[in-house]
């Protein structure tokens, strides 16, 4: 039976550390290969010894893909790479393969500069892991071999992102990756067409979420940055480097042009600049309005937002800051709020998902003074806001993407188990598909009955079209033919041609029955009462009386004896060759039941 | 004699109709010429590859071929058919034979045998279709012949089970356009049975090519179009094809399915998982907002844009049926269950405890969702598409206007301009129902920061007609409508505008703010604020208008304050109503507005003193002179005081003036005299004939709703100035030879008059024109002197023509606003180079500014008395009230170095066409007019008052 097998090996009812296995039709992929942002141990990366013990994983994997640049989708690409050691393909798109080398070796420099680790990957690393990257474009399909093959869709989520088919032959599976159904202000929404997989596995980090319009949230964002600044305030905006912090920026740099104001806008680390120019350049990957408009002018030249300086946290009046990271866990931004928290003009505002453990965290919990290294408490004034601009799908988004892809079952990764199992409700009753929700290191096995293709010889497909009405679409038709199996394709041919083929002498192969019949009168008789009572009743056969006696139903002879001991009864003898089996048993059968009494 | 001459008349008349049919009669005759047929012919059979019959045939298929010679044409094609074994020359000549069948005056029946014939034998798919769309060319002409639409349905029905899509797919729309109406035809001699056009149409909606789907539902489209009751089964299958893989498909599909809902809006349908039903109508409803968040963005336009005239059709019903659940309801009943979190607040979406979630489908139900989703969406076409479904439905149901009014709010800060634009028109539109809550105040107000010119304006319009529920709502807009002006001040007049009508609106809610926006003090007087501040007029612009209404505000007013209100009331007396304050006389008498047309005083003096110069006739020169006069001057007062009646009282003093000037004209002494002798007299009765003709430019031009009886009357009036002219110069000019000229000309105007207002000459008894008409042939044969004798003598014995008032007139009228024309600081660039000078000005009652007949133009005079004109873009203007229209420009200027700034002058100018406004008429040979003569402009009236720029072209530094 064959199956497909999807183990994940991270983001199985969590989130982050993205790696999931798939096997389908005896090709292994890994889709993914994240780090978590919550460890710092060996728990941050996959587990990889799960796919061999001994040997190298370039024998077991056929390719990886990578979905998007954030480190929780490839941040152990370059471990996975070049210190376990996989030499196979590597595909993503083209923005992922510029931006996803910047962000690896930002991970790298804070890991090894600031933490101090070692036995973590280097500089040359990434690069020799990058050397290994195919990149794909969007709706191209690339054979990865002569079977699988892969294809991109447009994911939204952040720059790059894409959503993957896998399909091997008629099997096919749908890796979404992260992706976002309504579109921001830099992206589109992800869009997939009608390719009915096997197997959807989607993300599902607002399972249980339904988000009210996105001009509610920008508005009430804008509005408290801006109500803020108007006080004398200071807003920190904590942020990833890339993704969101771009949003956000067109968002205020729009919202500065259309009101005219003049509050300096801040954007710390250096990094953002070198993926800005990135931005710039995929200019096709965003959405309508930019693409439209960056002839004029490209919207990711910011006019008002300009570089952030460690002294410019001390100055005097209304500012607004982004700084990474984004969950406030270390760097500028929490140095920053640490200034900035006694005073409660000021405001931090979390734009996305915070993980547990993390400042923002905490500080969204509700938590007003918090312990610091060296046992400082600090207390927080600032106002605190959560604004869920994270670009992931929320449930009627997932429900649309299902709808849109119509796969035959869903696996849910990247969510919180949970809120998976509500969504696995939902979709369970609303598309009546099998929904899966495996843990890590948990195997799903979904047998699939794949479809396989078959040739037919064009003589026999005519010699059927001349016989009949052209064939129906909704009724099943029977067709005589021999299906020939060889080098691992299947053909039907006529079975003369089959004969020919294979060298076989024809046999023919008859039936014959005796059916007795009680009848004082002549053979002759008889045999004319057979014709005469079939030719009634067979309206559309060809009956014939033959001048021996004996009658002939298209191909089928029917001869009547006299057997010597009983005069009174005449034996019918019926024979037909196994092509005529439906008509010559019908006709048995209709013997049978006795000839109708004839007029004496 | 006059009358014989009428008749003679309307007989040269008459004669002008029916020359086109001689016409046609003399191209019969033409028929000897050696045909096009021959010529193909020959060329046919002188082709010796298939290639060189292609070349011919195309050089043929350019030009094109009279009605006569198609039949033969059409044989010698299918005659080389026959023997043609190329496909792509039968190609050709198939579609050379449909467009040939198309040829106005030759009925195609004749080859529709053959056509058919030829169908029978060929093997080619691409002939083939193309042969069909050629029956259907045939058969689009022969829309009466029942016998042979049914003849070719029967072929098209043939070749369905042909194994190319391209010829099923014109199979198909055959049948869409020729599929017999009736289902009971009268069954023919032939037996050719009525077919069930339809359900053979239907049964190709499974077809395995996404092409012949599409075409069978358009197919089916056209059958409704043509008026065919689609049977309801269809709606079944369309929503099948809902769900099909091709979006062209699916686009059709919802198209289909709007139609087949409003033919059975009220038939009951199941919903599909649940035993309840619902309307036809509503599950229509829900499947095309369903199709709103299709994944294919054509799709969703479509959808979108059929919620616009869906909810149009459908909220009447809603409201009619109130047991029925609506698919609103129902929608409505997904987001109260409460099951999903909507992600605002943080740690909000921890899952809840299921609530009977057999009840709840999330997709199925998407109707209410389906305008958000529609305002998210993508692609602006959709959000655009979106809002103004979301308008019209708003628009005839008060209850969802203000449920949307959340959405549409939050469209204004969309990242397209166009798309705030329109909601904020959208808005505007369905103000009436609605009342907005603070919160949504704020977020409006906010946009009125945006630094678009045309989004503040059209919120200070929306503002207008907005209601606000409360007193902190209207300090807010007033706060924020400062904050605006302090920041933008050139929307000054859009703001103090805006304020007049939220006072207006708001009286008692303004009453209690009165103090603090007054800033007074219940004990100490305060310090007397700056009259010119913009901001301090705004708050008593406020302020007047609500005490308009409100007779308890005036006692808050400060003693400066009562003499500010003078002092507005006078220089902004459009913005500042009269008050009735206490111990003061009201400044005018304002005029009740309930009083009917009739009864107001003024309209009757208006009618009486119009009625008094009818007498006019009556009268001797001088008495006449003295009563015009002294109406005219009536006329400019009443004008000047009721400004509802200002149009109507220019209009008719204009008229009268130039009576007034003719009857001055023809007193002249001139008259009696020899002509060589008063040559320096003469410079009146021309100046005079100059005068009338602008008036009467004027006249025709600048007033809105002039209609055609007060055009003839116009046109009347410029014909005497005409002759006037012709007169004078007659007796001012030596020699004859340039009179020719002009009496040849003048007697054209005359003809062009009477062809133009041939139905208005019986209300013209006695008129000039009409005497002058009765002596058209004497004055054709004339010599020169002479007819200057007769107009002469019938310019003095014609009489006054009663010029009818028309319902609706309104002079036309522009203000320039900017630039100002204040400015001491000249604008200063380098000769040789140009600058841009931004324009901005308004125009009332200017019918289609954009369009040819009439064109404002920009005209810039340099101190030099070099003039030039600027056409404005169309897209320059903009329309924000009927009637008015706003035009925001950049005029480009340009000049040589001058020594010190000068000042050049700006001003709008009416151009005009009286050619343009005449109908064509069928005597133009061919009824073509060149479009250059169209959009020509004969000459342009200044209507604006003209504005100083100071400017310094400074010469080039080297």
């Amino acid at each position: 039976m064959p199956e497909i097998r999807v183990t994940p090996l991270g983001a199985g009812q969590d989130v982050g550390r993205s790696c999931i296995l798939v096997s389908i039709a005896g090709k292994n992929v890994m889709l993914d290969c994240g780090m978590h942002m919550g460890f710092s141990d060996d728990r941050r990366f996959p587990d990889f010894s799960y796919i061999t013990q001994s040997g190298r994983l370039t024998d077991f994997l056929d390719c990886v893909i990578i979905s998007h640049f954030h480190l929780d989708h490839c941040g152990a690409l370059p471990y996975f790479s070049e210190m376990v050691g996989y030499d196979g393909p590597i595909y993503m798109t083209h923005p992922t393969q510029a931006i996803c080398p910047i962000l690896l070796e930002d991970y790298r420099k804070i890991a090894v500069d600031k933490k101090g680790e070692a036995n973590f990957f280097t500089s040359q690393m990434i690069k020799d892991c990058m050397k290994k990257v195919v990149a794909v474009h969007l709706h191209q399909t690339v054979q990865v071999d002569d079977e699988l093959e892969i294809k991109a869709y447009y994911a939204g989520h952040v720059l790059g992102a894409a959503m993957f088919q896998i399909k091997v032959g008629s099997e096919s599976v749908v890796y979404t990756g992260d992706y976002n159904m309504t579109p921001d202000r830099h992206l589109g929404a992800a869009w997939i067409d009608k390719c009915r997989p096997n197997l959807l596995i989607t993300e599902s980090t607002y399972a249980t979420t339904i988000r009210d319009s996105k001009r509610c949230r920008e508005r009430d964002f804008l509005k408290k940055v801006h109500e803020t600044v108007e006080r004398g305030g200071k807003v920190l905006i904590p942020v990833f480097a890339l993704g969101r912090a771009q949003e956000l920026c067109i968002l205020l740099e729009t919202f500065w042009e259309r009101m005219n104001l003049k509050v300096p806008i801040y954007f710390s680390t250096g990094l953002t600049e070198k993926a800005n120019h990135y931005y710039k350049l995929f200019i096709t990957w965003t959405n309508q309005k930019i693409r439209k408009t960056f002839v004029q002018r490209n919207m990711f030249e910011f006019k008002h937002i300009k570089a952030f300086d460690r002294a410019f946290a001390d100055n005097p009046g209304p500012m607004v800051v982004f700084a990474t990271p984004g969950m406030l866990h270390a760097g500028q931004s929490l140095q920053i709020f640490r200034k900035w928290a006694g005073n409660e003009k000021n405001m931090v505002i979390m734009p996305g998902y915070c993980v547990q453990g993390t400042v923002g965290h905490k500080i969204l919990s509700g938590q007003r003074k918090l312990e610091m290294e060296g046992r400082q408490v600090l207390e927080v004034k600032m106002q605190v806001e959560y604004m869920s601009f994270s670009a992931h799908a929320d449930a009627k988004g997932i429900m649309q993407l299902v709808g849109q892809a119509e796969p035959e079952s869903v696996l849910l990764v990247h969510g919180e188990a949970k809120k998976m199992e509500f969504l696995k409700q939902k979709i369970e009753q609303e598309f009546r598909v099998d929904c899966y929700m495996p843990a890590n290191g948990e195997t799903v096995v979904l047998p699939t009955s794949p479809s396989i293709p078959g040739g037919i010889s064009l003589g026999l497909l005519k010699r059927e079209m001349a016989q009949g009405l052209l064939p129906e679409a909704k009724r099943p038709r029977l067709l005589h033919g021999t299906l020939i199996m060889k080098d691992s394709n299947f053909r039907l041919v006529s079975s003369e041609q089959a004969l020919k083929e294979l060298g076989l002498a024809e046999h023919q192969l008859r039936f014959t029955c005796r059916v007795h019949l009680h009848d004082t009168r002549k053979e002759q008789e008889t045999a004319m009462r057979v014709y005469s009572h079939l030719k009634s009743i067979l309206k559309d056969h060809c009956v014939q009386h033959l001048p021996d006696g004996s009658v002939t139903v298209e191909s089928i002879l029917i001869q009547a004896a006299a057997p010597s001991e009983d005069p009174a009864t005449k034996v019918l003898l019926v024979s037909w060759t196994y092509q005529d089996e439906e008509l010559g048993s019908y006709l048995t059968s209709l013997l049978k039941k006795g000839l109708p009494q004839a007029p004496s | 004699m006059a009358a014989h001459l009428k008749k003679r008349v309307y007989e040269e008349f008459s004669k002008v109709v029916q020359q086109p049919q001689e016409e046609i009669a003399t191209k019969k005759l033409r028929l000897t010429k050696p045909s096009k047929s021959a010529a193909l012919h020959i060329d046919l059979c002188k082709a010796t590859s298939p290639a060189d019959a292609l070349q011919y045939l195309l050089q043929f298929a350019r030009k094109p071929v009279e009605a006569e010679s198609v039949e033969g044409v059409v044989r010698i094609l299918l005659e080389h058919y026959y023997k043609e074994n190329d496909p792509s020359v039968r190609l050709k000549i198939a579609s050379l034979l449909g467009l040939l069948s198309k040829t106005a005056g030759f009925s195609p029946d004749c080859i529709m045998d053959d056509a058919i014939n030829i169908l029978q034998n060929e093997k080619s798919h691409q002939v083939l279709a193309q042969l069909l769309d050629t029956l259907l060319a045939i058969g689009t002409k022969l829309p009466e012949n029942q016998a042979v639409q049914m003849r070719l349905v029967d072929v098209a029905c043939k070749h369905l089970t042909d194994t190319s899509h391209g010829v099923r797919n014109k199979c198909l729309q055959l049948l869409g356009n020729l599929g017999s109406l009736e289902k009971s035809v009268t069954k023919d001699a032939e037996g050719l049975a009525a077919r069930d056009v339809q359900k053979i149409i239907g049964d190709y909606f499974s077809d395995q090519d996404p092409r012949v789907r599409t075409a069978a539902i358009k197919a089916m489209l056209q059958l409704h179009e043509r008026g065919l009751k689609l049977h309801q089964t269809i709606y079944n299958q369309a929503c099948k094809l809902l769900s099909d893989d091709y979006e062209q498909v699916r686009s059709a599909a919802v198209q289909l399915i709007w139609v087949v809902s409003q033919l059975y809006p009220e038939s009951i349908v199941p919903i599909p998982s649940s035993n309840e039903e619902i309307r036809l109508v509503d599950d229509a409803f829900g499947k095309i907002c369903h199709m709103v968040s299709d994944g294919s963005w054509v799709v969703r336009v479509q959808a979108a844009k059929l919620l616009v005239s869906y909810t149009l059709f459908n909220e009447q019903r809603l409201t009619l049926l109130p047991g029925k659940r609506t698919a609103h309801e129902r929608a409505k009943e997904l987001y109260s269950s409460g099951e999903f979190s909507s992600g605002r607040k943080w740690g909000d979406d921890a899952p809840k405890e299921e609530v009977d979630t057999g009840a709840v489908n999330l997709i199925e139900s998407g109707a209410c969702g389906a305008f958000v989703h529609g305002l998210e969406d993508e692609m602006y076409e959709v959000r655009i598409a979106a809002v103004e479904a979301l308008c019209m439905l708003a628009q005839s149901s008060p209850s969802f206007a203000e449920k949307c009014l959340d959405f549409l709010v939050d469209m204004f800060n969309d990242e397209i301009e166009e798309v705030r634009l329109q909601s904020i028109h959208t808005m505007r539109k369905i103000s009436n129902n609605i009342t907005l809550r603070e919160d949504q105040l704020d977020t409006v107000l906010a946009v009125l920061e945006d630094s678009s010119r045309d989004i503040r304006e059209a919120l200070h319009e929306l503002l207008c007609c907005t209601n606000v529920s409360t007193k902190e709502g209207i300090h807010l807009a007033l706060v924020e409508l400062l904050k605006n002006l302090a920041k933008y001040p050139t929307d000054r007049d859009s703001i103090w505008k805006c304020l007049k009508f939220l006072g207006s609106r708001h009286p008692t809610l303004v009453l209690p703010l009165v103090p603090e926006l007054l800033s007074t003090h219940p004990f100490f007087d305060t310090a007397e604020p700056d009259m010119d501040d913009p901001a301090y007029i705004a708050v008593l612009v406020l302020i007047f208008n609500a005490a308009k209404t409100c007779p308890t505000m005036p006692a808050l007013f400060s003693d400066h304050t009562f003499r500010h209100y003078a002092y507005l009331r006078d220089s902004l007396s459009h913005l500042v109503p009269a008050l009735r304050l206490p111990g003061r006389k009201l400044v005018s008498s304002a005029v009740s507005p309930n009083i009917t047309p009739q009864e107001d005083p003024s309209q009757q003096f208006l009618q009486q003193s119009l009625e008094r110069v009818y007498s006019l006739q009556h009268l001797d020169p001088q008495g006449a002179q003295e009563l015009l006069e002294f109406t005219i001057r009536d006329l400019q007062r009443l004008g000047e005081l009721q400004s509802e009646l200002a149009g109507v009282a220019d209009f008719s003093a204009a008229y009268l003036r130039c009576q007034l000037l003719l009857i001055k004209a023809l007193q002249e002494k001139l008259w009696n005299v020899a002509a060589p002798l008063y040559l320096r007299q003469s410079d009146l009765a021309s100046a005079a004939a100059k005068q009338i003709m602008e008036e009467t430019y004027k006249m025709e031009f600048m007033y809105s709703g002039v209609e055609n009886k007060q055009v003839v009357i116009i046109h009347h009036m410029r014909l005497q100035a005409k002759a006037l002219q012709l007169i004078v110069t007659a007796r001012t000019t030596r020699g004859v030879d340039p009179l020719f000229g002009m009496c040849e000309k003048f007697l054209q105007e005359v003809d062009f008059f009477q062809r133009c207002f041939i139905a208005d000459l019986p209300h013209m008894q006695d008129s000039f024109v009409d005497k002058l008409l009765d002596l058209m042939p004497r004055l054709m044969t004339s010599k020169p002197a002479e007819v200057v004798k007769i107009l002469q003598t019938m310019l003095r014995q014609s009489t006054f023509l009663h010029l009818p008032l028309p319902e609706q007139i309104h002079k036309a009228s522009a203000t320039i606003i900017e630039p100002a024309g204040e400015s001491d600081n000249p604008l200063r660039f380098t000769s040789g180079l140009v600058v841009a000078l931004d324009v901005d000005a308004t125009l009332e009652h200017v019918q289609d500014p954009q369009s040819t007949v009439k064109v404002q133009v920009c005209q810039v005079l340099y101190p030099d008395g070099q003039a030039q004109m600027i056409h404005p873009k169309p897209a320059d203007f903009r329309n924000p009230g009927p009637g008015r229209h706003r035009l925001i420009t950049q005029v480009y200027l340009s000049h040589t170095a001058w020594t010190e700034p000068c000042q050049v002058e700006v001003r709008l100018l009416l151009a005009y066409n009286s050619n343009a406004r005449i109908p064509k008429f069928s005597w133009i040979e061919g009824g073509e007019v060149s479009p250059q003569v169209e959009t020509s402009i004969e000459g342009t009236i200044p209507f604006s008052k003209p504005v100083k720029v100071y400017i310094m072209p400074k010469p080039a530094r080297r």
